[in-house]
């Protein structure tokens, strides 16, 4: 069952269209990662959830309620939808101690005095932050402010969490352990989440499913690995993974009774593409799906070694061919240099094909 | 409904949900009477037949359109002495002021900062003082000195101890307004500049070492650009200040009939030709806007930009044998600017008769004596005075009013400019809020004085009233206040407010809890300065006070004219008192929150 709904939502601001026509199902339990750089719309969708921005067009439902509907004119409050809201800059309240922040909501809703204090000392329980209640957010570091904002959100225990980069101010160490914390309140919780990033890792390391978007349009929801195995356009296969997939363009001519894919330096024989002869496509391929030999072997491309970039279990290739730069993933170690004479070999069966004129994926289709 | 009219609809009903819309339209209302309609009325009564205008032209019909006025000011027989040569004088001696206040300011900012100068936090602490002194201070302590017989009255000490009288060019006219004016305006510059100097990131001016460029060419090509919009805000400040100001031009220059387009203004109205006033403070307000949007094209959006980021380390330069002599200038310069011309005035209210400069003559007459006809008439003693210490109260109800309700409405303003960001309200409302900034004082009041001596509507006249004087400080003093509240609630208006919204804490609560909490003490410098700034204002009410809401500027200015040069320095004195005492109490309240 969807726990949130949104359908044909647009938003603009002034001439910029930030949110166009999005339709996107949350099941109840999910955790739904909203994933794109900057300025694609990720942050005014969470914040359309949330009710602080409202839509021109559209409708949202959260539980089954409608909660913003254009045709019905219907827009309900913020504290009214069962949604917490985690900022990306915590916005904890400076002239407030940890207790006066987390209480701030209880004490709202006219809960009881004892009730507010056992309720606020459990959550800070949670988050470990017992015996903090009277130091100020300034007084803390940025993970423990981190922790207080989720206590906050916590206290009201909203069926829903909505966080908004959580992460990104802090260091890549505490992110580390903050992204633990918040598998760790997702899988206790099983609350429904909606989750902003502009960080791949982050979005493929903690959702069920990831949401990509692109000048305010969805191109693709899909779980993690889905996602990186097969993107549903260039974007997509473009914006996923690190370092960047590679991509080469190329024709699908019939050679005989068998199709052949024919690229820059690259060319082999590929049956199932008999449906797309005659077409202009990119063939896409991610480094590790590529290894590197030294001797030449059917299909290969011929390359230089342009440059070599150790990472601890894993060595990153970037090899020259002709006009285009192939990165290569390997693992242990390679007594490669730059400037060596090298051959890649492509690993056909995980090659992935786009249509050049419009950039949708056209091979392997995409398995719902 | 079609989708469009759907859309804007819901807009509307959505938007008008919104407090920060409501506020917002209000505040436009407000601002829209405040401002733009005075500023209206203003330009309509230079164009139409005035009811005083029945003296001087047969065919006048009140209320009919005329460019009788225009014609009066700027071709007539009388346009060289009404309009062009105080024209001449208002920019000759802005101009010069405000090269002389930069230079000092400038001076003292790079002493103070950037040099191993001795006694460095002692000048820097002195040398914003001229700034919190009422502007003409120091004209009336220069007239102390160098006052000549040519006004009546007695001499000054310049002839007691030289026994020639002054010339007339170093008593009153250009070169006094020039020196006394520059002396009190480069505190500007000094705030500005050294703000800007201990941002500059020391890695800036290090890096163009590293490439071999010498301390000259630092300078030159990486430090002044930097500080180049700090400079040129300094500038437009002292500039459009100086053309504004009222007092000092009158008290120096009127003995000797140099007059300026802000001393004209005020003889304009007194002799009842209130047209040809506003003609002038037309001028004047062109001018302002002329100079700051020229300057704003030459430095283009890099003006009024602050350098982000604090830097991290500065290497003073060494003055080596300079550092002493460096002292003692930037010394001289508050001793100038501050202390000499308080002591001056000081003394001068201790003086029984006047240019009796011997110890025998000195006295607390003039501050608790009782009334005696030997005597100014039989005035007592300001402190006995029942005048004085009415208006000494109505500048304390004035200064703290407006200073409180100028803070206020600085919180909302800055509430509703951070919160409605992306709908065309935000930058109404900055605009309007900035725009008395370009009406020089003089001028202002000469808008206020057009509009509200007439009833409005079902609105009666404001003339003569203590609103009206409020009326006029409030809204003059609004781009301070104005941006004080932008800047404080730039940090608390966002996601702060939105994570009350978020468990439902409704507006009053959100404002109550949480916005008026963070913004208070980024309030509190901005009331402090409109404190000030109001305690110490004659240029923008000397048009509009009347007896009952005098305050004790204009009551210096009266005593000056009357020549009691002793009860105008005492009550200056009086002014420096109660500033001071003000200051510290509201700091007190900043701290003990």
């Amino acid at each position: 069952m969807a726990q949130i709904e949104l359908k044909e939502v647009s938003k603009r601001f002034g001439q910029t269209v930030a949110v166009n026509r999005l339709s996107l199902q949350v099941e109840a339990g999910a955790f739904l990662t909203l994933l794109g750089p900057s300025g694609c719309g990720k942050t005014t969708v969470l914040r359309m959830i949330a009710g602080l921005e409202v839509p021109d067009q559209g409708e949202i439902r959260i539980n089954n309620k409608t909660v913003f509907s254009s045709a019905e004119g219907i827009f309900v409050a913020p504290a009214k939808r069962g949604v917490g809201l985690v900022f990306q800059s915590y916005a904890l309240w400076p002239h407030m101690t940890v207790f006066g922040n987390v209480a701030f909501g209880l004490q709202i809703h006219g809960t009881g005095k004892q009730d507010i204090e056992d309720r606020v000392k459990t959550a800070l329980a949670y988050m470990q932050l017992q015996g903090m209640e009277r130091r100020y957010p300034q007084e803390m570091s940025g993970g423990q402010q981190q922790r207080v904002a989720l206590a906050r959100m916590l206290v009201t225990q909203p069926s829903i969490f909505l966080m908004d980069e959580p992460l990104s101010n802090l260091d890549a160490k505490l992110r580390m352990e903050m992204r633990g914390e918040i598998k760790r309140i997702h899988r206790e919780s099983k609350a429904t989440t909606v989750y902003v990033t502009h960080d791949q890792t982050e979005a493929l390391t903690l959702s069920t499913n990831v949401a990509v978007m692109n000048h305010g349009v969805l191109q693709q929801l899909a779980p993690p690995q889905h996602l990186y195995r097969r993107p549903a356009n260039l974007f997509v296969a473009d914006f996923i993974g690190s370092p960047t997939i590679n991509l080469i363009p190329g024709e699908i001519v019939q050679e005989g009774d068998s199709p052949l894919f024919k690229g820059e330096g690259l060319t082999f024989h590929c049956p199932p593409l008999k449906p797309f002869v005659g077409k202009k496509v990119i063939a896409a391929l991610r480094p590790e799906n590529i290894t590197l030999s030294r001797e030449q072997d059917e299909p290969c491309v011929r390359g230089e070694v342009y440059s070599v970039l150790p990472a601890g279990a894993e060595v990153i290739v970037q090899v020259k061919s002709e006009e285009s730069m192939f990165s290569v993933r390997e693992m242990g170690d390679l007594s490669l240099e730059a400037g060596d004479p090298v051959y890649l070999r492509p690993a056909i069966e995980s090659m992935i094909f786009y249509n050049r004129e419009d950039g949708i994926l056209i091979y392997p289709a995409d398995e719902p | 409904m079609s989708s469009k009219w759907r859309i804007l609809y819901n807009r509307l009903k959505f938007n008008l949900a919104k407090p920060h819309i409501v506020i917002g339209i209000a505040l436009v209302l407000l601002l829209t009477a405040l401002v733009v309609i005075p500023f209206l009325q203003l330009v309509y009564d230079t164009a139409v037949w005035q009811e005083a205008d029945r003296r001087i032209s047969r065919t006048a019909e009140p209320g009919e359109w005329t460019l009788f006025h225009y014609k009066r000011v700027f071709s007539s027989p009388l346009s060289l002495n009404v309009f062009y040569r105080p024209l001449l004088h208002s920019l000759e001696t802005s101009l010069a002021i405000s090269f002389f206040a930069i230079i000092l300011g400038a001076m003292m900012a790079w002493l103070v900062v950037r040099t191993d100068m001795p006694f460095k936090t002692l000048i820097g602490v002195f040398a914003a003082i001229p700034y919190v002194l009422p502007s003409y201070t120091l004209a009336l302590a220069w007239l102390n000195f160098f006052k000549n017989e040519r006004v009546g009255g007695a001499a000054g000490i310049y002839q007691f101890l030289f026994g020639v009288p002054t010339p007339d060019w170093l008593a009153y006219g250009f070169v006094p307004i020039v020196i006394t004016l520059s002396l009190h305006y480069y505190p500007f510059t000094y705030l500005l500049l050294s703000g800007a100097l201990v941002s500059v990131d020391a890695h800036l001016e290090e890096s163009g070492e590293v490439l071999g460029a010498n301390r000259w060419t630092i300078l030159r090509r990486i430090t002044f650009p930097i500080v180049l919009p700090a400079l040129v805000s300094s500038f437009i400040l002292t500039f459009s200040r100086a053309l504004g100001t009222f007092g000092t031009p009158y008290f120096l220059g009127a003995p000797v009939r140099y007059f300026t387009l802000a001393t004209t203004i005020y003889s304009n109205i007194v002799n009842r030709t209130p047209a040809m006033a506003y003609i002038s403070a037309l001028v004047l307000i062109l001018i302002s806007v002329l100079i700051i949007y020229g300057n704003q094209r030459v430095t283009g959006s890099k003006s009024f930009v602050t350098i982000a980021g604090k830097g991290f380390h500065h290497r003073l330069t060494p003055l080596g044998t300079w550092k002493y002599p460096a002292f003692l200038v930037a010394a001289s310069v508050i001793l100038l600017a501050v202390f000499v011309p308080l002591f001056l005035l000081i003394w001068q209210t201790l003086m029984l008769y006047p240019n009796d400069y011997s110890l025998g003559n000195l006295t607390l007459h003039y501050w608790i004596g009782k009334s005696t006809p030997a005597f100014a008439e039989g005035e007592p003693g300001i402190l006995r005075n029942a005048q004085i210490l009415g208006a000494a109260w109505n500048s304390v109800k004035l200064s703290v009013g407006v200073a409180l309700l100028a803070g206020m409405l600085g919180i909302f303003i800055g509430y509703v400019v951070v919160k409605s960001k992306k709908t065309w309200l935000s930058p109404l409302l900055e605009q309007q809020s900035f725009l008395p900034y370009l009406i020089p004082s003089i001028a202002f009041g000469a808008i206020y004085l057009s509009l509200f001596t007439r009833e409005i509507g079902p609105f009666p006249s404001l003339y003569g009233t203590f609103l009206l004087v409020m009326l006029v400080c409030l809204a003059k003093n609004l781009p301070f206040s104005a941006r004080a509240g932008i800047s404080s609630m730039l940090q608390v208006a966002g996601e702060l407010e939105e994570s009350a919204i978020m468990v439902g804490a409704s507006w009053q609560r959100r404002f109550r809890k949480i916005i008026l909490p963070l913004t208070l003490t980024g309030a509190l410098s901005g009331f402090i300065l409109t404190f000030i700034a109001t305690m110490r204002e004659l240029s923008l009410i000397i048009l509009l006070v009347t007896p009952s809401t005098r305050t004790l500027t204009t009551m210096t200015f009266r005593y000056v004219e009357q020549g009691y040069s002793q009860f105008a320095d005492a009550i200056i004195m009086l002014i420096v008192i109660l500033v001071i005492l003000g200051e510290s109490i509201a700091r007190k309240f900043g701290k003990g929150r």
